[in-house]
């Protein structure tokens, strides 16, 4: 069945209720019952909940085959904890996992091997790098992996079509009933706020931490209410790769001058006043762009009303300045972030449920007035693809993209035209993570689009004297230069599902073919 | 083809290797007023002739739009200089940077060969203009029969790495060393009516030396400044941008000339000060760079 | 024309491609590119179609991609050619063969 982003979503995937994707209103106002975790109840007192090691925790879950676990990713490419779970998992010889994650990286490459063995027959993510996605592009994986947004993710597990049977929850530090923090260890990420949600739907749920700390741990991002038992590991990650001494700043010249075109806009819309809200990622010309505005900032007189999402030094330093309001943060991408959480006044930790969950009463990306997101292709539609590289293989994470793109009053992407001899504006997007409805602005090294549909946002951009051109003019420059793609050439099997954050099929995955020149 | 232009706007004009595609693919997006593609110093000696097979798909496929296209070629000393011209002139560049040149010998020998050129691929002869780059005492001592080499010369450039190691100098960010050079340059290039072009500056990361460097190199009466990375393209640009009094002085100025000149009026008075007919010239020039830089949206120019 | 003679042109940096080309019977074309997906067939076409226009019947041709333009693998095919011929470093037929 075709979806409304004209994407073939095989009727065989739309059982048990599954729906193709009818819009980003569809389920305004839907109705639903949340699916709660069983507990064990823990009447009288006891003094530890301090397990031997993983094995330990594992067997008295009662782990057994078949069964899902989740992980966070908030120890990105520094991660130990997922290696040392499936390690364990190998030894007891469980069959037929699924792994649920916030998201997957490069750091996580022994799941490809567990995926190879059948140990792991399911996985579902908000991001999927390296070998892993691999494995799941070459057909794998026993069934389709599902993707999901950040905020899609934990709707998923509110409504119960993913029950987490054993959540295992790294810490940088906790204390012996398991109040759990990103922070007060020897490996510190900050934030836990990915883990919340596994915390209180999961049946089981184990702490593990190289830093086991007087009792009551606090400020506690996990609370001990929630956590059956504690494991103390001699290192949960690596400190270097979970986090960099201060995220750096481009000098790239071209994202430089994508990131100053993208302030200049932005200072051109009407949003751009006293108290806006506003959230970007650290990759490329992100950073840089905090950095233009703050010099239109000074100069309009005005101060940004607070931030939400992934935090950075640059962003801390503007908060200490007074130039910005709060901090809501979701994750912590350097040391100056870590650091600062819970200890800068206006820097304090969201839960993703309250960072963007769809099926919430309300979320925080509801009432952003800017987001600026980067995107592996978009095409003429404004359709953004972040998940699937130019070779057709999965290889980047949707994560809050398509929460943060639907919630915010003017979305604005922010790419180079072309990647070596990969235009990033094409006639169809690979695989689309985020639909175009809700994309608003593309800025480009040649250029700025307007999506049609935002007649207020080209007016106002005509008034401010920002030049702009049609999306296909983009298209047709950066075709002009790098010649037109050929499509990717794919076998029919399905291998991942990329759901929209409402649960509904946005698009879908197909298992990679072998290049030919005749295909 | 396009027309010799050699009065045009070069506030900035950048470097870049010719042999390295990612470089040269789209150099024009940063909006250096003119890109010098290198055959020189940057490709090396086995790779010259990789580097005119290149050179020759970017300046027949890329699409650099306003931007103007200078190559430099290897020296005169050298065994490359001929096969550079006979490329530069084919791939259809707007103009030839001769390095190292010290006589208006240099020059005439350079000019014939792309004469020659022009003749064996069809271009209209005196489409390829040149300029070149003074790198010695020699050089600099012979600045004016340089600049009246030829009539395709359109400029001369300094170039401070070779000419301070002649001079036993170094770089001083006072701009002492070269001081005596860029009087020279700059009043031998005014004397013969052409344009004048600084050296590069190359820390990257210096940004307050190399915007004092500018501001220098143009309170002298250069028109513009050799760069090395976009970085500095912006600065660059500012400084040689005219400030709001300048156009609005200069848009007056321009004003008044023309009335008065109807009423057959030679002396005026223009905000107190005494101006006559020669006025004009430099105030339409600044008129013309403010246009040019988007600061002026009048009609006087 | 038969490539009597074993040459290289080009580098393996990104937006750069490194053309070899040796004796050999016909033209053994083989393709190694980072974009290869969506470019294959448009690399090989522009590879054929200058080996053909610098009238090479007999060579074995090795390309290792990292996402060049279409200028740049021709320039690289021409002076690999050249190179193997020797005649490389001057009187290029600009415009001509070399178009």
């Amino acid at each position: 069945m075709r979806n409304a982003v004209g994407r073939e979503i095989p009727d065989e995937l739309l059982t048990g209720g599954r729906e193709v994707f009818q819009g980003n209103a569809y389920r305004d106002g839907y109705t639903y019952t949340k699916v709660g975790p069983t507990v064990r109840a823990s009447v009288m007192s006891k003094e530890t909940k301090v397990v031997a090691d993983i094995r330990a925790a594992i067997e008295a879950c009662g782990m057994k085959d078949g069964m899902t676990i989740s992980f966070h990713h908030h120890f990105r490419d520094g991660d130990y904890i997922v290696n040392q779970v499936m390690q364990v998992i190998r030894e007891l010889g469980l069959r037929d996992i699924t792994v649920a994650a916030s998201s997957l990286g490069s750091a996580n490459d022994v799941l490809a091997q567990c995926i190879e063995e059948g140990i792991v027959t399911g996985i579902q993510t908000s991001g999927i790098r390296g070998r892993i996605g691999e494995a799941v592009s070459t057909g794998k994986l026993k069934t389709p992996a599902i993707l999901r947004t950040h905020g899609g993710r934990v709707r998923a597990i509110e409504c119960g079509e993913v029950h987490i049977d054993v959540a295992f929850i790294g810490a940088s530090s906790s204390d012996e009933f398991g109040n759990a923090s990103g922070k007060n260890g020897k490996a510190n990420c900050g934030c836990l706020s990915y883990s919340d949600i596994d915390a209180r739907y999961a049946d089981k749920v184990v702490v593990i931490t190289d830093t086991l700390v007087p009792f009551p741990n606090k400020p506690a991002s996990i609370s001990c209410i929630d956590v059956d038992y504690v494991v103390v590991v001699d290192e949960i990650g690596n400190p270097k790769k979970i986090a960099s001494a201060a995220a750096r700043i481009t000098d790239n010249p071209r994202d430089l001058k994508i990131a100053e075109k993208c302030a200049e806009i932005m200072r051109a819309t009407p949003y751009f006043k006293d108290g806006f809200s506003f959230q970007t990622g650290v990759g490329g010309p992100s950073i840089a762009t905090t950095l233009f505005l703050k010099k239109y900032m000074e100069e309009d007189g005005i101060k940004m009303g607070w931030i939400v999402g992934g935090i950075s030094t640059p962003m801390v330093e503007l908060l200490k300045e007074g130039l910005i309001g709060q901090l809501a943060d979701t994750q912590d991408f350097d040391m100056g972030a870590i650091e600062s959480l819970n200890v800068t006044p206006g820097h304090y930790e969201v839960t993703t449920s309250e960072y963007a969950n769809p099926m919430n009463k309300s979320a925080y990306v509801d009432k952003l007035d800017f987001v600026v997101l980067a995107a592996l292709e978009v095409d003429v539609d404004f359709n953004v693809n972040v998940i699937t590289g130019s070779d057709g293989i999965l290889r980047g994470a949707p994560g809050g993209h398509p929460d943060t793109a639907n919630g915010a009053k003017c979305t604005i992407i922010v790419a180079p035209l072309v990647r070596g001899r990969i235009p990033t504006v094409c006639d169809k997007v690979v695989t689309i993570s985020t639909p175009g409805e809700s994309i608003d602005i593309l800025v480009t090294e040649y250029g700025v689009a307007v999506n049609p549909k935002r007649a207020d946002l080209i007016a106002a951009l005509d008034e401010a004297g920002v030049e702009h051109v049609t999306i296909q003019q983009l298209r047709d420059k950066a075709y002009s230069m790098v010649g037109v793609p050929d499509p990717v050439q794919f076998k029919d099997r399905v291998v991942a599902i990329m759901e929209a954050r409402d649960g509904t099929i946005l698009d879908v995955v197909r298992e990679i073919k072998p290049y030919s020149y005749d295909g | 083809m396009r027309k010799p232009e050699k009065n045009r706007l070069r506030r900035t004009m950048m470097f870049m290797s010719a042999q390295k595609p990612a470089l040269v693919k789209d150099a024009y997006i940063f909006g250096a007023d003119s890109v010098i593609l290198d055959l020189e110093d940057a490709v090396a000696e086995n790779q010259k002739d990789a580097a005119r097979f290149s050179l020759y798909h970017t300046l027949k496929s890329v699409d650099y739009g306003s931007t103007e296209r200078v190559v430099r070629i290897n020296a005169l000393d050298t065994p490359h200089w001929a096969e550079d011209v006979r490329v530069c002139v084919a791939g259809g560049a707007d103009a030839i940077r001769i390095a190292k040149c010290e006589s208006a010998k240099d020059v005439q020998v350079i000019d014939e060969a792309v004469t020659a050129a022009e003749k064996e691929f069809g271009v209209p002869e005196g489409t390829t203009l040149l300029m070149a780059a003074l790198e010695s005492p020699m050089g600099i001592i012979n600045a004016l029969e340089i600049c009246k080499a030829s009539p395709r010369m359109f400029g001369i450039a300094l170039s401070g790495g070779d000419y301070r190691r002649c001079l036993h100098t170094k770089y001083y960010p006072s701009g002492s060393e070269m001081l005596a050079a860029r009087g020279q340059m700059i009043i031998a290039a005014r004397a013969a009516g052409v344009q004048c072009f600084d050296t590069v500056f190359t820390n990257f990361n210096d940004m307050e030396g190399f915007r004092a460097e500018t501001q220098l190199i143009k309170e002298m009466g250069f028109d513009g400044k050799s760069i090395v990375t976009p970085k500095q393209l912006a600065i660059a640009h500012e400084i040689f941008a005219p400030t709001a009094k300048e156009i609005a002085e200069a848009e007056r100025v321009v004003f008044a000339i023309r009335e008065n000149a109807k009423k057959g009026v030679g002396i005026f008075l223009v905000d107190g000060k005494m101006l006559d007919i020669a006025f004009v010239e430099g105030a339409e020039r600044t008129l013309s760079l403010a246009k040019a830089t988007g600061l002026y949206k009048g009609d006087l120019v | 024309m038969k490539v009597n003679e074993a040459a290289v042109a080009g580098t393996l940096e990104s937006s750069d491609v490194m053309v070899t080309v040796e004796p050999g019977e016909g033209i053994q074309l083989s393709i190694d590119s980072s974009v290869i997906n969506q470019y294959g067939r448009a690399i090989r076409a522009t590879v054929l179609e200058t080996l053909d226009r610098l009238e090479v019947t007999d060579a074995k041709v090795t390309v290792v991609d990292h996402g060049a333009l279409d200028c740049t693998i021709k320039a690289r095919v021409e002076c690999a050619v050249f190179r193997a011929e020797g005649v490389s470093e001057k009187n290029i037929p600009w415009g001509g063969a070399v178009r």
